[in-house]
């Protein structure tokens, strides 16, 4: 029977309220941590979030009736307590797949987090996870190449790759910045990076930081006969700039690109993705401006999220945080975003702050990449938790070896093979690391050299956002 | 701390060539071989023996030592195979590598014989 009109404001809950709803394999699924205002109970704050990120405007409208509401609406259907938290709630929505466009990361997030995250019936909001239906999955590009083709195109094997970010980062000019990118790769490492905040400045301008750091490669393939690599960032003020950078990456024979894909944002980075597809051409992607939006544990949206933001929008690499570096990251809740990057089908599994389970299909992976404060000593650990599909970047530790670029690569280097070798002969890198360490450095003096420059420095604070757990 | 050394590299110098993972380690004896050989049985591998000239190094494709031994676990049969390769191409890069049928990759790849440099 056709529904009448009434004009006015009802309860979000009795539209969007639906404890009984059981989801269906096609819905996308989220869950929202939420501290609602004083005086609202759960169920209206749930169905609120639930109206303001779907269907839903403060009031009754006419035009409701027009279409069938009750297909399209958001479902809030179930709420957790919080562990360790009692002013929060976890609150469960499914949306129908329809109401998203398809292989538009864009407008995923426009509708996920959008106008409801300053909405008012809520103090703070934070997206802690999403399950994107593998229909949904089916219509995104995703990583232009993946780590099964680029481990092909870069004939590494058995092993994390190695990588250094060129500092410092901003001042060099283009020949001095090509300097220190053949320095690194002749020295062992795979691949040199450009720092985020390198576009094209005065002082270095792009087109020139090309021509030189292919130059280097290019050497440093010639002299020690392997493939190597230089994270060419394409990221520009405007898209056709950035297709313009990386068109003349691809003339030079660059076989890598970088990209920031939230400062840049998804459409650009969509975009750069298809082309690199397109192109046969590595994307690496960088993720300034995360910490501002992941970092604070009752609002914004959890870095998990925007990682499976990525694996859809498309990327090779992403940056991971180390765990033992100088940057934020709790050492379970990295490992369960790591699985997300590469992994074809992830587990719900709550002691990692996974909360639903994710199915990747045949989506290709990407390599997670450590970065940030990482130096010889941590390779024991870094090893152990990375594995071998991943990127380890070590820019202070490489640079500032005392005798310079190529042998704090070469120490790198030897450092990790040195402890990939242990591994595959059983032992116990974290426990036995410094065994190792030390005994692969009596045959390398670059090595011997760093363990003795680096012996003390330890980054040991607290994390700020950790998972949720019991507190009493 | 160490006087400052120079890192010895350079096109000239046919000893800089490398050859990817554990390359820069010293030549790995017959019983950290077997190790390795080991650990590409312990993972379900299978394991497969390659050469070539060193000068050809880069190339995608070395020369296959037969075919890839599909479910041999024997680690001397797999040693005995590197062996024998080594043994007909003396002069040659001898690897050993373990293909992942899963991750249609290669899990390990690492050369167990270093040919002469040229």
């Amino acid at each position: 029977m056709a529904k009448t009109y009434n004009a006015g404001v009802k309860d979000y809950r009795e539209t969007y309220w639906m404890p009984d709803y059981t989801p269906l394999d096609t819905d996308f699924l989220a869950c929202f941590k939420v501290i609602p205002q004083e005086g609202v109970p759960r169920e209206e704050a749930a169905a609120a979030v639930a109206a303001e990120s779907s269907t839903g405007t403060w009031t009754t409208v006419w035009t409701d009736l027009l279409t069938d509401l009750d297909y399209y609406k958001g479902r809030a259907y179930a709420i957790e307590d919080v562990p360790g938290n009692d002013e929060a709630f976890y609150a469960f929505i499914a949306y129908p797949i329809d109401l998203f466009e398809e292989g538009s990361v864009v407008n995923i997030l426009t509708s996920l987090v959008g106008n409801v995250f300053g909405f008012k019936a809520v103090r703070a909001l934070r997206l802690e996870d999403v399950r994107v239906p593998i229909a949904y999955v089916k219509t995104c590009g995703g990583p232009p190449n993946g780590i099964q083709v680029e481990r092909d195109k870069m004939n590494k094997y058995g092993r994390p790759m190695l990588g250094c970010t060129i500092k410092p980062k901003l001042g060099l000019s283009a020949k001095n910045y090509g300097r220190a990118v053949y320095e690194v790769l002749r020295g062992g490492l795979d691949f040199a990076k450009d720092d985020e905040n390198v576009n094209s400045q005065p002082f270095m301008r792009w087109r020139d930081r090309y021509d030189y750091v292919m130059e280097a490669i290019q050497k440093a393939e010639a002299e020690t006969g392997e493939k190597k690599g230089s994270y060419l960032n394409v990221t520009a003020p405007t898209p056709e700039e950035m297709y313009k950078r990386a068109e003349y990456a691809k003339e030079l024979g660059a076989p890598i690109i970088m990209h920031d894909y939230l400062t840049a944002g998804f459409t650009a980075n969509t975009g750069l993705a298809n082309w690199c597809r397109d192109n046969g051409m590595l994307l690496h992607i960088h993720r300034a401006m995360h910490a501002v939006i992941d970092r604070n544990p009752n609002h914004g949206i959890h870095f998990r999220v925007l990682t499976k933001m990525l694996r859809l929008s498309g990327g090779d690499h992403l940056h991971s945080g180390t765990v033992v570096g100088k940057l934020e990251g709790d050492r379970e809740a990295t490992l369960g975003w790591i699985d997300i990057m590469r992994d074809s089908f992830i587990k719900e599994d709550r002691s990692r702050g996974i909360m639903f389970d994710q199915d990747w299909g045949s989506m290709p992976g990407v390599f997670p990449v450590a970065s940030g404060g990482i130096h010889v000593w941590h390779m024991p650990a870094l090893v152990s938790i990375f594995g071998d599909d991943s990127v380890l970047q070590f820019g202070g530790g490489t640079l500032g070896h005392p005798w310079g670029n190529a042998a704090g690569a070469a120490a790198n280097r030897v450092a990790l093979e040195a402890c990939v070798q242990a591994r595959n002969e059983g032992r116990e890198l974290e426990k036995e690391g410094k065994d190792i360490l030390t005994n692969a450095a009596k045959s390398s003096p670059e090595l011997a050299t760093a363990m003795e420059t680096w012996k003390e420095i330890k980054f040991e604070f607290d994390t700020v956002d950790k998972l949720d757990t019991q507190h009493r | 701390m160490a006087d400052m050394q120079d890192y010895k590299s350079s096109l000239s110098d046919v000893t800089s060539r490398k050859f990817e993972t554990f390359s820069y380690l010293p030549e790995m004896t017959t019983e950290q071989t077997r190790k390795q050989v080991e650990y590409i049985v312990s993972k379900g591998w299978n394991p497969a023996v390659e050469h070539t000239e060193p000068e050809n190094a880069t190339s995608s494709y070395w020369y296959m030592w037969k075919l890839p031994m599909f479910g041999e676990t024997d680690v001397d049969v797999i040693l005995g195979e590197a062996e024998a390769c080594h043994k007909a191409h003396p002069n040659n890069h001898v690897r050993l590598v373990g293909y992942d049928n899963y991750a249609q990759s290669k899990g390990a790849e690492m050369v167990v014989y270093r040919g002469k440099p040229v």
